[in-house]
């Protein structure tokens, strides 16, 4: 093979490189939304749940003062008098509530304590304080005499914890710093319940998807449009407009129970919105299309005669569909499953207006902390979690099903 | 409805065929197969010939007609009862599966011993001489390949009938004459009954015992090849296989087996076919090859005069385009050797035909 001069060789790599630059920029713009849009939050969301400089920054000398504390017994008094010193001014300045909050995570029933001390403590005078603070924030409360409260100010004080995942899978530090479980066991529980949740609305949609992709698939493209706009109207239709309309099919009043109580099937009203039921039937609803889609797309792609070739070759219809058009169907069924069970893991939306309390998925309960209770930090945590069980979901999926056996178009 | 003749294997009777309830799709088809034969629809595009197929391996239903198969009809059996191997056009061969696999799959759903499918498909791997890609997947396959395990797994369960649906439609030339011949080789070792369709009038002429012309619904012909080629019974099938000459013309006379055509260039007499009458309008065939340029040494019963336009080269034989007083243009192929002539534009020319290769069709 005859091989390129220096001069050839310098331009080839030039057009090569002009190529490559040219190929970068046309995805310049997608690197940069992901970037502010995905990669920024995400990492600042799990920087969070493990980074929480509220009580250092509030208290930083007490906590420094407490570092060289053994854990038993009473902290020294210029530390127990430098943390009433640090309470009066931030009675003062209105941020003893956010240490109220802080260390009544750490330990529950804190928080009135802290308040009514910052209260007490709040017209102190200077000097006095100076000269007889531990004294004082003594008399304040009788909490304030135990190490545990102590403990628990030192860990709250930590910049960086992982109380948060603790919490997130129901386990706690004790006083001791062990970890144990929490009295209340309620997220590996809703953790479970989404997954189970997540996992029937993904058999629901197969179950109507299914059928209804392969018969579009077999049918002329007019019949098979038209079917097309009835899997498509969820996405046409407002949320809001979606959810009235299962809110007035099935409350108490609603056209199914009115219906069930006409014919005497029932006596009274059965319970069909704010639960479970409802959750799972109005996601059905919703992600069904997610279903459809990439199921169709790839049946249209399989010719009748795999088909008629198994059958003619003395199968039946149904050990030809199991055998040949099951597995040729595979990578629309996989793909559909996926994106659906994925979706709905992470669903927020519907459990929260038709959910009740019954139906709340974990969204719901991440949501809760960043807007009603305000521990961002825990939200985090729970986030977190969820986005680790999700990648876990897909490598097991790509363990035994396959990625390649995925078709997404 | 019992067949009383034995030896008839395969027999369709009036079949039709409607899949709006308006139009007739096949109209009244009817065809007696011997056991072992070779038969081919031939015809254009959407007259039917698929329909016919999927009838027969029961993927359509029949609307009205029967057919039968050693004279037993077979309407109502389903279509993986029928035993008929199938080959499609595309293949179908299930990607999913290895080479062994896919020929595996109709003895395994016929739950035959593992080691006897295993006996069965090295045996039927060699016959199409693909033994070392028994662990391939059809994606790793060239189109010839692909073919060859399409028809071995079409044959593996030793059907009596085989149908082919274009199966060689979608290789290159070479490739498709090398398949013809191969297809040719196994049924003739095989002895199984084929139906086959296809577009190509070569590959229908080459390879078939019988060939059935179809157009529109309807069987023009059914006849061996060379009898297809030399007497056509209509002007269709007579303009569908080869090429043709037509020269309009009025019946004057008809005489037994033959006629007198009346033309603007002079009389000819020509062979009759089926509903020529006296007196009626009528175009007459000359193959191209039939044809002979004035001065020859053959024997002649006919004479056209005819003006040349061109001749082209086209290698072992020659093209001449002449054109008749009416506008008619006529083609006569001759032999590449020394007698073929030299014409200046505009000359005229004498071509000279015998009786027995000029038939008159009704217009
Ligand atoms: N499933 C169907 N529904 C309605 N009409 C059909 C169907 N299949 C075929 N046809 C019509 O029946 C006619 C015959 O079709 P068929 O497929 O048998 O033709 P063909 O001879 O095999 O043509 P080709 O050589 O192009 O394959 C055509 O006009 C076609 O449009
Ligand atoms: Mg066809």
């Amino acid at each position: 093979m005859p091989s390129l001069n220096t001069q050839d060789a310098a331009n080839a790599r030039r057009q090569l490189r002009r190529r490559r630059r040219q190929a970068f920029l046309f995805v310049v713009p997608l690197l940069v939304f992901i970037l502010f849009a995905f990669v920024a939050p995400i990492t600042t969301m799990l920087f969070r749940s493990v980074y929480n400089p509220t009580v250092a920054e509030l208290v930083p000398e007490t906590l420094e003062m407490l570092e060289d504390w053994s854990g038993e017994g009473l902290p020294d008094e210029a530390t127990i008098t430098r943390f009433a010193v640090d309470m009066k001014r931030m009675a003062n300045d209105r941020t003893s509530g956010r240490l109220a909050d802080e260390i009544n995570r750490a330990l529950p029933g804190m928080s009135s304590v802290v308040k009514s001390t910052a209260r007490g403590l709040r017209r102190a005078d200077d000097a006095e304080l100076a000269a007889n603070g531990a004294e004082m924030l003594l008399a304040e409360n009788e909490r304030w005499a135990k190490p545990a409260t102590w403990r628990a100010i030192r860990s709250a004080g930590q910049v960086y914890t992982s109380s948060y995942y603790l919490t997130a899978v129901d386990l706690e530090y004790d006083s001791e710093g062990e970890i144990i479980m929490r009295d209340t066991q309620i997220y590996k529980q809703l953790y479970t319940k989404t997954l189970k949740m997540a996992l029937i609305i993904t058999g629901l949609t197969m179950l109507l998807g299914y059928p209804l992709a392969f018969y579009m698939s077999q049918a002329s493209p007019a019949t098979a449009n038209f079917l097309m706009v009835f899997v498509l109207l969820p996405f046409w239709t407002s949320l809001l407009v979606r959810t009235t309309a299962w809110i007035a099919l099935l409350q108490a009043g609603g056209v199914v129970n009115s219906t069930l109580l006409w014919a005497g099937l029932i006596n009274q009203p059965i319970e069909l919105l704010y639960n479970e039921f409802s959750t799972i039937l109005a996601m059905t609803h919703i992600l069904l299309p997610f279903m459809v889609l990439p199921l169709y797309a790839v049946m249209r792609g399989i010719d009748a005669s795999f088909m008629r070739a198994a059958i003619s070759m003395g199968s039946n219809p149904i050990g030809a569909w199991y055998k040949i058009y099951l597995p040729m169907s595979l990578p629309g069924l996989s793909a559909g499953a996926l994106l659906v069970f994925i979706i709905s893991v992470g669903y927020y939306i519907t459990p929260a207006l038709v959910g009740g309390t019954d139906g709340q998925m974990i969204s719901n309960i991440i949501a809760f902390h960043m807007q009603v209770s305000n521990n961002w930090e825990l939200a985090a945590a729970l986030g977190s979690l969820l986005l680790i069980l999700i990648l876990v979901l897909y490598w097991l999926f790509d363990r035994f099903v396959g990625t390649d056996n995925l078709k997404l178009g | 409805m019992k067949d009383t003749k034995a030896e008839t294997f395969l027999r369709f009777d009036n079949v039709k065929k409607s899949y709006d309830q308006e139009n007739l799709v096949v109209k009244g088809f009817d065809m007696h197969v011997q056991e072992g034969e070779f038969i081919t629809l031939l015809g254009p595009s959407g007259s039917g010939k698929t329909t016919v197929l999927m009838m027969l391996a029961g993927f359509e239903s029949v609307t009205s007609g029967d057919i039968a198969i050693n004279g037993r009809s077979i309407n109502k059996t389903a279509p993986n009862k029928r035993n008929i191997g199938m080959v499609f056009q595309n293949y179908a061969l299930f990607p999913h599966m290895t080479v062994a696999e896919n020929l595996a799959y109709p003895l395994t759903v016929r739950k035959m011993p593992k080691a006897q499918i295993k006996e069965r498909v090295a045996e039927y791997l060699a016959l199409v001489e693909l033994s070392a890609f028994g662990d391939r997947r059809p994606g790793q396959l060239s189109g010839g390949q692909r073919q060859r395990v399409a028809l071995a797994r079409a044959m593996i369960f030793q059907p009596t009938l085989i149908l082919m649906d274009e199966p060689l439609g979608a290789l290159d030339k070479n490739l498709r004459e090398q398949m013809q011949f191969e297809i040719t080789r196994l049924h003739k070792q095989i002895g199984f009954t084929v139906i086959y369709v296809t577009h190509d009038q070569t590959e229908a002429l080459s390879m078939s015992d019988r060939i059935a012309v179809f157009n529109d619904g309807v069987v023009q012909q059914c006849a061996p090849p060379a009898e297809l080629y030399e007497r056509p019974v209509n002007a269709f099938v007579a303009e569908f296989i080869g090429e043709n000459n037509f020269v309009r013309g009025k019946v004057t006379q008809i005489e037994g087996e033959t006629a007198k055509v009346e033309t603007d260039t002079g009389t000819i007499t020509t062979q009759t076919s089926e509903g020529l009458t006296e007196g009626a309008q009528c175009r007459v065939s000359i193959r191209p090859e039939k044809l002979f340029i004035h001065p020859t040494t053959h024997a002649h019963d006919n004479a056209l005069t005819a003006t040349f336009i061109t001749r082209i080269y086209v290698g072992d034989f020659i093209r001449y385009y002449f054109r008749l007083p009416d506008g008619t243009d006529i083609i006569v192929k001759v032999l590449n050797d020394l007698s073929a002539p030299e014409f200046e534009d505009g000359a005229t020319a004498q071509l000279l035909s015998l009786t027995k290769d000029c038939i008159a069709f009704a217009n």
